[in-house]
Formats: structure tokens, C-alpha cells, sequence
């Protein structure tokens, strides 16, 4: 089958995108499995947080107008919408926004009522993210969320009658105490509160989470086989609904991807801003501190509060391009380091077990859930200049 | 040479020879408390933690006897196992007298009597010893009565020692004085001398230990060593007190080292007689007969570039170990390394971890398997040391295996456990005799192959640690014995390949499956694992192919975390063996070959 070329110029075009990521670090409480940079019950600081970012976005040497700004967490619904609204302003007067500019904002459902809404319509917000997770009250309790399916339910009207043109859900499957019935009927909800955009991902056991602990103790943790089905389901559920998936994770209706994380597939730049951000601009790689207070005290001294910076460049690329780009229903263009796959023992492997594909000039992985063996190939391909 | 007393100490692990030695030594001066390391005669230190002796090494004593006469005594160490029993006649071969020294708890075993009648065969004079005498459990009268109707004599003769706390041992020295007849030779005939050890020093090159039995070695001497017809000059002789101390002569009935300067180990062949050049002896010492290896093993270094490396740890280990021999071998699996043949499984064990641990290396063991022995339809008869260089059977007239004589002494409660476990092994019981009410010695014949997989563990298990055990090869004989396959993905894997009797095939290829099953990680493919005898699948399984293997999503842009995490990953797949597509991790291979083959 090959991928439909609209959808491949879609893919491809996004790649020349302009980004900005701004990390709202703050949340109410920490859920047991996530171990992103985030600090809970710190609202206190808020205010000088969001001063703090602004004030590293006049760090940022200037560039061209943004096509994308996404505001991720933590939570970004725990701050004022005046907040995320300075940023947006301060952005805008550094860089300016492109024409269509996508702004999206993750929110917890329980954080959005319409008078909220209302107010990230104002403040230029054009798609919404809402951390649905599940709509089963047993799965929710277990990943320690604290909304309800009503919740959900009430925040994709809000947002939908505030007028903002786009709504997506998270979702988050193969929690133990989830079911195969409970899945489907998460998805089923999904489709009929009429998302547009469908994110699902497989409930990872990370290092250091209260998870692990959890499943070191011998809790039960996530079956791969059982996650495996159950992605299956949530790619029939929601090809019959309607939407396409465009990356292993992401369905949309036609005209809903997130163009933000199409970019970052295709190795497109962003900018970072915030604790923990990551950037990519001009062949370098880089992240800000991850302490809050480091972050704040390197900012307020006039630093940059970067942490790290990698610079990737020749065959590196190569292969990280391959890497991001085979995540993709579209695949990749093959170029120097798809055919160096294709010659080598493992792609001979890969392609036999019909679990990677050639179609004209681009590399696609047929079996989506198998999408790391493929990549882990890439990456031991031995290092040319 | 009246006043010289040459003697071994022969004792079971662990009853207290070094113990012993330490005292003997700072009894007569040699060392002084004060810089006495604990158990001076071991020297390696893997000797110390498994607390046996490998290498024979001898220490010269100066005693003060109660005759009022000084006397030399050679202490000359033997080594405590079973696998090193031709290391102990070699020792005892420079000797006149033993001390047999059991334990006062746990009484005389197999090792103890194997060794005791090696030295009795040798014609030395025993001299029977208990010691631990302080220890609560002790119960010397029992010990002495055993010891008794073992080497006859009477139980009052038996001395009573505790090495420990320097109990009895001038009593000890006394005796060792009055009942070790002095050497015999002739100091005026041409010089003999045996050398009955030796080892490569990385500053001196070969050092020789020798028994002076005829004439003098003066320093500077020229050599001639008569089996090899090898000329070198005596650059260096002494003695081992336990310092190194150079003299300038040795003389007849006395025990020392030789320096020639030679640095190749191969050149100095353990067992021959040196003589001067000048005044030649005409006949040689009665030597040894080289030590045959039991016992095979395929050796793989985990990464084949280590191929050369290996061979030259086995080289340098060779200049310590004669006994060690090898092979190149290679395996479709493993790559290339080496077929290893060890005198015994604790040998075995031994040369593996100092390969490891002193060599740097990583390797990969394959099941130790026993010399096979095969007439061919065409009457030529063969050896197989490795399960893949067996013909197959439309080739084979006969098929024979080896069998030792095994002596084990427990207490007679357990007469019925090691019973039931040397029937299932395929023992016969050839003799039973009573030490006392409470202690038996069996004799069995029993196949080296059900000897060498885990048959000691599992009688200590049994015998809660009681019984001991000693084994000597006797004869081969003809069994009904198969070679069990293992295919992964359909393909053989030759290094899992093992030979068992006929009647224990199916549960060694079930077991094997089984444990394959689960320490193969789940690929791309379903991998099928099969166990075969000849063309018929006795047993399988299947590894079910992966389902999924992605990660959720790019956290927050986090590219370079996701990439180091899979190249990780990518790493860990190096360390896998590729098997045709199939990945095997190297504990697989470790862990599989602990699947006994004859238990079942």
C-alpha cells in the first residue's frame, strides 16, 4: 500500500516549520507513572515561573515567525490563562506568528469549564489537548487522575462552544486494572464526544516512578502482548471512525494532525523554553535545566538556563532522521541511510519478516508496533562520514 | 643425610593441613608469629578460597630434636583433591614418610583413604594424626579406631593433635624424627635428582623442585636432564625456607629448587631425572606417566576477538599446569576456541575462573563431556571428546564410555540415600565395608559421565555434607548411549549438543527446552526449539515472536533520550550470540549447560 501523497507532503512540508515548546511545569499532584519535568504543589512560584519564561524568550536570539506553540506540562490549565497569554504576547513580539499559527494548550479535564474556554479562545488558543487518559472511573482511579468521564465529556463541549477549532484526547492504555471492554468503550466515547485528534499511548513503567516502585514490589505492571492488542483495537476503532493514523500514537480526522509533532517527526526545529524544554534549531539539540529552582535562579541572573546541548550533524542526522521519520504511517525518505538499512543483515531480516517495506523512494514500517526493532537496526548501522 | 626427614602431610579439605604447616613452621622457627601470613603454603589465591592446595611446594624446617640432634625436615605439600591425584603420587615419590591427619570431628574421607593408599603403594611410612582435638564435636577415639582399620595398627598409636593451638605437634615433630627412615642414595655415586614440580616464575623463569637422591648439585653445575637430553646450567639452587634461600650446593636426600634459566616450561618435563654433565648417572628415577584428561570442555571467548588472547592464557596457565591440554575447536554457535581437556570437574572449575579472573577474559563454557570411545563399522576405533565429533550410528559398531571406580565413606544412615541416588546414576556396587557401626565405605562402578555432572553436590546434598568422595578411572564399557540435538529455529546448535544414555534422552531434551524457552527473549520471529535424537524431535517449544517493541511516544521533544535508550538497547543485543537468525543471550548458553543430562 502506498502512503496517499497529500499525506506525504503534509508530513514532509513539516518539517520546515518554525516551533516554540513552552513547559508548564506545574500539577496539582503527581500521577504514579509519569516522569516528566514537572513539580507538584508549587503554585506559589507561578507567577515568577511565567516571568521567568518570558524573560528566556528575550534570551532567545531572534528568528522566523512561529507556525506552532505548544504549551505542555505538567499541567498547563493549573496556571492563569493571563499567564499563558503573556507568553504567547512575548513570543509574538519576539518572533512574530506565522499566518494559521497553531497554538495548542494541554489541560486537565477537570481544569476546563466554558468560562475558561472562552478565555484561551481570546487569548489566541487554536487546539486544545485535554489529558483524558480514560473514561473508565476504575482505569482513571489507578493512573491517580482525578477527573471523571463527565468531566471530559463537559470540558470538549466547553471547548467546542467557546469556539476553538480543535480538540484532542490523550489516552492511555494497558493499565492492569483496564479491561479489553473497557478499552473499546474508552474509545467509543473518544470518538462519539467527537474528538478530532486521538492520541493513545501504551502505559510505560518508567524509572523511578511511583509505578515502578509499585511494580518492583511486585505490583502488576503492563503486559506487552495485552498492550499490543489493545493498540490494535485503538487503531480499528478509529480508522472506522474515521480518523487516520499518522504516527504509531496519533489519529486524527483528515486536516487535525498536530502539526507541532508532525514537525517533530520530520526533524523540524523548535524552540524551548521553560524547566526541562527541549529544543532542536540549527542542527543542535538542546535542553534547559530540569530543577525548578535552578532553572528560576539562571534565569533571574540573565543566563541561559540550558543544561546540555548536542549538536547532530552528517550521519547522526541521517539516522536520527530515519528514526523520527519511521515513526510515521507515511514512512521516511529511504536516502543514504535507508538504503544502508535495506543492504544490511538486519533490514534483510526486517524486510523478509515484512516488518519494514520499500515503497518507490521511501522507507515504511508495515507493522507499527514493531517500530523500535526497526529503529534499533538504524541505529547499530555502523558510522560512515 | 641421617639427620634429613622427607615427608608429605595427606589430609582431606579442610582438616587442617595448612593449619598444620603454619604450625610445624613457627614450631621450628621458620617463621616468626609476627610475620607469619595465615596458611603460608598456599600461595594462589584461589587456593586459598576454595582452601585446597594445587601446586606441591616444599619447605625446608630445622628442628631441634629431643636427642639433642638438629634435624632438616622437608615438609613437601600435596594437593587435597581428588582431580590432583597424580600432583600427590609425584609428591609422595619425593618423600619416606606421611603424616595422615583426619579430622577429629568428621573422621577419615574418601579422599583422606584414596590418598593414604596412594602413599602406602609408594611404600612411605604413615604416620596417623588426628587433629582438631579442641573442637567440642571432637571425637578422637572413634577417628583413631577408624584410622585403625584403615591403615592397621593400633588405635594408641594415633597421635592426637590440634593444630590450632600448637596441641601435640612437638609431639608431632618427635615422632616424624623417630618413625621417617632418613633418605637412602649415595652421596658418592653421580648426581640424581628428581624433579617432582615445577613452575614458571615471570622473573626467574622455571623453577624446578627437586629430591636429591644420589651425589651433589653444586651451584653452576652444568645439567643434563635425562629424558629430554636438555642441557643447562644450575644458575641458581636453594631452599625454601619458606623464604627463597639460595645454596651453594644440595646434596643427597635433600629438597630444594633449581634455577637453569630456561623459560620455556614445555623444555622441563616433570618426572625426569637431572644429572651432571660431567659425571653422568647411567640409569634414570622411576618417573611419572603423563596425566590423562578426563574430562572435556569447549572453551569460547564471548567475543570472538578474544580468540588470541586465549590461547595465550592457556599458554602461560600450561607453564604452571602440564596437565592442561587443548584443541582448537569450532562451533557454528560459539565461533572459534578451544576443546579443553581437565584432569576433573574441580580442575575444570579452576582453570575457568583463573582464565577469567587473572586472564581478563569472558568465555563461554560448553557441557563437560567424557572421552567416548567408538569402533567404527569399518574396525577403526576413535576417540570423541566433543558430542559434534560423534559418527552417526549406521557408522558406529560400538559405542563405549568410561568408568571409574568411586569410593565413598558416610555415615551409615545415609547408606540408603547413596543407594538410591548411584542407581539412578547407573552405579553398580562392587564392595561395602564397615569402618565402625557408624561409618561405611562403598565402591562403586560408576559411567565418569553421570561422575562429572554434578554427582558430588548432589551426594553432599543427599548425605547432608557428609559423605566424601574419590573416584580413579577403571575400564570402558559398552552402554547404550545417544546424542541428543538441540535446534533452534530448526537449526542444530552444536554447542548445546550432549551424549546420554539412551534411557535419560527425553528428560534431558525436555528440560533442556524448557529452560531455553525461557531464557531466549522474545524476537521479531516465533523461534521453535526442538531437542532430537537423530531425526526424531523428542521434545519442543516455541518463543513466541514479539508483539510489540515501540515505545509510547518522543517525550516532550526528548529526542536524544529516546535515541541513547535505544542504542542502549542496541548494545545489549551485542552481547547476544547470533545463531543463525536467532538471538541467544550468553547466559543462555551458561545456564542451559547447568540442565544435568543424566538426572532424569
Amino acid at each position: 500500500m502506498k502512503p496517499a501523497p497529500t499525506a506525504v507532503a503534509l508530513a514532509e512540508a513539516a518539517g520546515r516549520l518554525a516551533g516554540a515548546y513552552v513547559h508548564i511545569p506545574f500539577c496539582a499532584r503527581l500521577c504514579p507513572y509519569c516522569d516528566f519535568a514537572v513539580v507538584p504543589d508549587r503554585l506559589d512560584v507561578a507567577d515568577r515561573y511565567i516571568a521567568a519564561v518570558a524573560a528566556e524568550v528575550g534570551m532567545e536570539p531572534v528568528w522566523r515567525p512561529l507556525d506552532t506553540v505548544f504549551f505542555g506540562g505538567g499541567t498547563p490549565s493549573q496556571v492563569s490563562v493571563g499567564s499563558l497569554s503573556s507568553i504567547v504576547d512575548a513570543l509574538a513580539g519576539r518572533f512574530g506568528l506565522a499566518d494559521g499559527v497553531e497554538v495548542t494548550v494541554e489541560a486537565n479535564p477537570e481544569d476546563v469549564d466554558l468560562s475558561y474556554a472562552h478565555r484561551l479562545k481570546v487569548a489566541g488558543i487554536t487546539r486544545v489537548s485535554l489529558g483524558a487518559q480514560s473514561f473508565d472511573p476504575v482505569v482513571l482511579a489507578s493512573l491517580g487522575r482525578r477527573h471523571d468521564r463527565t468531566d471530559i465529556i463537559r470540558a470538549v463541549e466547553a471547548i467546542r462552544a467557546a469556539g476553538i477549532g480543535s480538540v484532542s484526547l490523550d489516552l492511555i492504555f494497558g493499565d492492569p486494572t483496564e479491561t479489553d471492554s473497557s478499552w473499546a468503550s474508552t474509545l467509543h466515547e473518544a470518538v462519539t464526544v467527537g474528538a478530532d485528534h486521538v492520541s493513545t499511548y501504551a502505559l510505560t513503567v518508567e524509572p523511578g516512578t511511583e509505578l515502578s516502585r509499585l511494580v518492583r514490589a511486585g505490583g502488576s505492571g503492563p503486559d506487552d502482548d495485552v498492550q499490543a492488542a489493545r493498540w490494535e483495537t485503538a487503531d480499528r476503532t478509529l480508522s472506522a471512525a474515521g480518523y487516520v493514523r499518522y504516527e504509531v500514537s496519533n489519529a486524527a480526522r483528515p486536516g487535525h494532525e498536530s502539526r507541532h509533532n508532525l514537525s517533530t517527526w520530520a526533524q523540524g526545529e523548535y524552540l524551548a523554553f521553560g524547566m526541562g524544554a527541549h529544543g532542536h534549531r540549527s542542527g543542535v539539540r538542546r535542553r534547559n535545566l530540569r530543577r525548578l529552582d535552578a532553572y528560576l535562579e539562571a534565569v533571574e541572573l540573565g543566563r541561559r538556563p540550558e543544561a546540555a546541548s548536542d549538536s547532530v550533524g552528517g550521519w547522526d542526522a541521517e539516522l536520527e532522521r530515519l528514526m523520527l521519520g519511521l515513526r510515521r504511517t507515511v514512512g521516511v525518505i529511504k536516502g543514504v541511510g535507508g538504503a544502508a538499512l535495506m543492504a544490511s543483515a538486519d533490514g534483510i531480516r526486517l524486510a523478509t519478516a515484512e516488518i519494514v517495506d520499500e515503497v518507490d523512494d521511501r522507507l515504511v514500517v508495515r507493522d507499527p508496533l514493531r517500530t523500535d526493532s526497526v529503529i534499533r537496526a538504524v541505529l547499530a548501522l555502523p558510522a560512515r562520514s | 643425610m641421617s639427620r634429613i626427614r622427607n615427608f608429605s602431610v595427606i589430609a582431606h579439605i579442610d582438616h587442617g593441613k595448612s593449619t598444620l604447616a603454619d604450625r610445624l613452621m613457627e614450631t621450628t622457627g621458620a617463621v616468626t608469629g609476627r610475620d607469619m601470613r595465615d596458611q603460608l603454603l598456599d600461595s594462589m589465591d584461589l587456593e586459598r578460597e576454595r582452601g585446597i592446595t594445587i601446586k606441591a611446594q616444599s619447605v625446608r624446617l630445622a628442628y631441634q630434636a629431643l636427642d639433642g640432634h638438629s634435624y632438616t625436615l622437608n615438609l613437601i605439600d600435596t594437593p587435597g583433591h581428588v582431580d590432583f591425584s597424580y600432583e600427590v603420587s609425584r609428591s609422595l615419590a619425593a618423600c619416606e614418610g606421611a603424616v595422615l591427619l583426619v579430622d577429629a570431628a568428621q573422621g577419615a574421607q574418601a579422599q583422606t583413604l584414596a590418598n593414604a593408599y596412594l602413599a602406602i603403594e609408594a611404600g612411605l611410612e604413615i604416620i596417623p594424626v588426628i587433629n582438631k582435638i579442641d573442637l567440642p564435636a571432637a571425637d578422637p577415639d572413634r577417628v583413631a579406631a577408624e584410622i585403625a582399620s584403615i591403615v592397621g595398627g593400633d588405635p594408641d598409636d594415633v597421635l592426637r593433635v590440634s593444630a590450632k593451638t600448637g596441641a601435640g605437634v612437638d609431639a608431632l615433630l618427635e615422632r616424624i624424627v623417630a618413625q621417617v627412615p632418613p633418605p637412602g642414595g649415595d652421596p658418592d655415586q653421580p648426581l640424581r635428582a628428581l624433579v617432582f614440580d615445577s613452575y614458571f616464575d615471570t622473573y626467574r623463569g622455571v623453577v624446578c623442585s627437586i629430591r636429591l637422591v644420589d651425589g651433589r648439585l653444586d651451584t653452576g653445575e652444568q645439567l643434563l636432564f635425562m629424558a629430554t637430553g636438555e642441557r643447562h646450567p644450575a644458575n641458581e639452587v636453594g631452599v625454601i625456607t619458606p623464604r627463597i634461600k639460595p645454596v651453594p650446593a644440595l646434596e643427597a636426600g635433600e629438597v630444594g629448587y633449581l634455577i637453569t634459566g630456561v623459560k620455556d616450561i614445555g623444555r622441563i618435563r616433570v618426572g625426569d631425572t637431572v644429572t651432571t654433565t660431567a659425571r653422568p648417572a647411567t640409569t634414570a628415577l622411576a618417573g611419572y606417566d603423563v596425566p590423562k584428561p578426563m574430562v572435556f570442555s569447549g572453551l569460547f571467548p564471548s567475543d570472538g576477538d578474544d580468540f588470541e588472547r586465549l590461547r595465550e592464557a592457556l599458554e602461560k596457565l600450561k607453564l604452571n599446569d602440564a596437565s592442561l591440554l587443548w584443541e582448537p575447536e569450532t562451533s557454528r554457535a560459539l565461533g572459534f576456541g578451544f576443546r579443553v581437556g581437565f584432569l576433573g570437574l574441580l580442575h575444570m572449575e579452576i582453570v575457568r575462573e583463573r582464565l577469567e579472573r587473572e586472564y581478563d577474559l569472558d568465555l563461554v563454557a560448553t557441557a563437560p563431556s567424557v572421552a567416548y570411545r567408538v569402533t567404527l563399522t569399518d574396525g577403526t576405533v576413535k576417540e570423541i571428546r566433543s558430542p559434534q565429533d560423534l559418527p552417526e550410528a549406521t557408522a558406529r559398531e560400538v559405542l563405549e564410555e568410561p568408568y571409574v571406580r568411586a569410593m565413598i565413606i558416610a555415615p551409615s544412615e545415609y547408606v540408603g540415600a547413596i543407594m538410591e541416588l548411584v542407581q539412578t546414576r547407573r552405579g553398580e556396587m562392587t564392595h561395602m565395608h564397615y569402618l565402625s557401626t557408624e561409618r561405611v565405605e562403598l565402591t562403586y562402578q560408576l559411567p565418569l559421565a553421570e561422575v562429572v555432572f554434578d554427582f558430588f553436590d548432589t551426594l553432599k546434598s543427599r548425605t547432608r555434607g557428609y559423605a566424601s568422595l574419590d573416584y580413579e578411572p577403571s575400564d570402558y564399557r559398552v552402554s547404550d548411549l545417544v546424542k541428543v540435538d538441540i535446534l533452534l529455529a530448526g537449526q542444530p546448535v552444536d554447542a548445546f549438543s550432549t551424549i546420554t544414555h539412551k534411557d535419560k534422552a527425553y528428560g534431558y531434551g525436555k528440560a533442556m527446552v524448557e529452560r531455553l524457552r525461557e531464557l531466549i527473549p522474545r524476537q521479531l520471529f516465533d523461534v521453535p526449539i526442538q531437542a532430537a535424537v537423530g531425526a526424531r524431535i523428542i521434545s519442543r517449544e516455541t518463543v513466541k515472536a514479539r508483539r510489540k517493541d515501540v515505545l509510547a511516544k518522543c517525550y516532550g521533544g526528548d529526542i536524544s533520550r529516546k535515541r541513547k535508550l535505544l542504542e542502549r538497547q542496541k548494545e545489549g543485543k551485542r552481547r547476544m550470540k547470533m545463531v543463525g537468525s536467532v538471538e541467544v543471550p550468553q547466559e543462555a548458553f551458561i545456564a542451559a549447560l547447568r540442565v544435568d543430562p543424566t538426572e532424569r
